[in-house]
């Protein structure tokens, strides 16, 4: 199918955001519902995987940047490689977070966007993921304290979790890295 | 001997130790050298794809850049590593104007497993099994980003992989056949919608059983621990009895090849395996 971008430019500007931000031709979903048919989390969304597609052709802007859907996907891909028509439905739903943490609008999911933005705090202050001092700063902005509480104590004795982040050397790149994300964002 | 470079990741360095002690276990056993990046840091995992791409791309590809220093090929045991380093390769080679780091493309990605399967060292685990894992039913767990997507991964059998049954077979281990190889178990959503989690660790956990499996095997660090430490929690909601042992693709090779520590790396499971092991003969 060949896209007159511009055409849908003018008429649809959310449609052309989400197609040039994917490079994905997201109007050539046909609504067969073989996305949502294998999705294993489909049962906890909102939006179906193909409604979704069919929110993005109609500019739906709103409905899908606020929808619990975006969050909850796992990115497993096996609605992407299922897809009649090729579409990359997982990367349209990356391009949709994206687009949902830009707009500021509040999510359909509490916690999710919470995790990633303290996994990434965690990547820029120690280069690597420590594992427990995540999950005290997970913890520390959702404020759920005694969830997996007993579980982190039986992880500990196994010798799971490590107590001290390790050492790298990479700091400056790191920080240049996120410099130029935020600066971006801020944007 | 051959040589290789190693980004261990984040979760090999926590959670996962015991992969990463089996990993360099059954490498020194095989002849296989290990260096590991010097200065590694985090891929950025599914947080970085999760809220930016050029962000996920740079996380990435600072590790590609630091490989491409020497001309070996770069093994990835964690899937999510080797998920985000691929996506930068496929990046480098269709649109490198996204690529801000100097990365020429040049790196070889391996993950593990379709390493540990390549047919020379094949051949070299068929010479040095001392102990077949006689009697011992698997079920192969490939997971979703070791086989998807196939335009990142490469692996053609992606609906049906069967690369981890031979090698099983080759251990002596009788991989069983059941449909759930590739349906994922949400591992990313474990910390904050850990109930959709749980639901899928349940569907996978009673698929492995009804499969008569004696434990599910993996190469995948988040599915591992997703589906090792939630057990004895799931029983209390769904009133099944699970007690099925999660292990690494690794800690088997390592079992057969007659490695001295298994037995250490097996006391890090939550889902304790010694008993399976035991009753099977092979501790």
């Amino acid at each position: 199918m060949e896209l007159n971008v511009q055409a849908i430019q003018k008429e649809n500007p959310f449609l052309s955001e989400v197609v040039e931000a994917s490079g994905e031709k997201i109007q050539a979903c046909f609504q067969c519902q073989k996305c949502s048919a294998g999705c294993p989390i489909a049962y906890a969304m909102d939006i179906l995987p193909n409604q979704m597609l069919r929110h993005i052709q109609y500019g739906h802007r709103e409905k899908v940047l606020t929808s619990k859907t975006i969050w909850i996907c796992a990115s497993c891909y096996t609605c992407s490689v299922r897809c009649p028509n090729d579409i990359d439905i997982a990367k349209i739903m990356d391009v949709l977070r994206s687009l949902a943490l830009r707009s500021g609008a509040e999510p359909g999911e509490k916690d999710i966007p919470i995790f990633h933005s303290v996994f990434l705090e965690s990547i820029k202050s120690k280069g690597r993921i420590h594992e427990l001092s995540l999950i005290i700063q997970l913890k520390s902005k959702t404020k759920d304290f005694l969830r997996d509480a007993g579980l982190g104590w039986k992880m500990f004795l196994k010798g799971k979790i490590k107590l001290l982040p390790s050492r790298f050397g990479g700091g400056k790149e790191i920080q240049e890295i996120f410099n130029a994300f935020e600066k971006e964002e801020r944007r | 001997m051959k040589e290789i470079s190693y980004y261990p990741g984040c979760s090999l360095h926590g959670t996962a130790r015991e992969y990463d002690d089996s990993i360099r276990g059954v490498s020194k056993l095989l002849d296989i050298q290990l260096h590991e990046l010097e200065d590694w840091t985090c891929c950025g995992a599914s947080s970085a794809h999760c809220t930016d791409e050029e962000l996920a791309i740079e996380l990435a590809a600072r590790n590609l850049v630091i490989a491409e220093k020497n001309d070996r090929e770069l093994l990835v045991p964690c899937v999510a590593c080797y998920s985000r380093l691929k996506a930068v390769e496929k990046e480098a080679k269709e649109h490198p104007e996204k690529v801000h780091f100097s990365y020429q493309g040049n790196v070889s990605i391996r993950y593990a497993l379709d390493f540990f399967c390549d047919e020379p060292i094949l051949e070299e685990v068929k010479k040095k099994r001392t102990k077949p894992l006689s009697g011992l039913k698997v079920a192969c767990y490939y997971g979703c980003l070791t086989v998807r997507p196939p335009k990142v991964t490469g692996i053609r059998e992606y609906e049906n992989p069967r690369h981890m049954d031979r090698l099983m077979k080759l251990l002596g281990a009788d991989p069983v056949p059941w449909s759930y190889k590739t349906d994922c178990c949400g591992a990313s959503l474990v910390m904050t919608r850990t109930d959709i989690v749980k639901k899928l660790n349940d569907r996978l956990l009673s698929m492995a059983m009804e499969a008569e499996a004696d434990c599910l095997v993996t190469g995948c660090p988040m599915c591992q621990a997703n589906l090792d430490t939630r057990q004895e929690e799931l029983e209390k909601e769904t009133g099944k009895k699970y007690n099925l042992p999660i292990l690494y693709f690794t800690e088997l090779m390592g079992l057969a090849l007659g490695h001295r520590d298994a037995k250490k790396w097996f006391r890090r499971h939550i889902t304790d395996p010694m008993k399976v092991l035991r009753d099977k003969g092979l501790m």
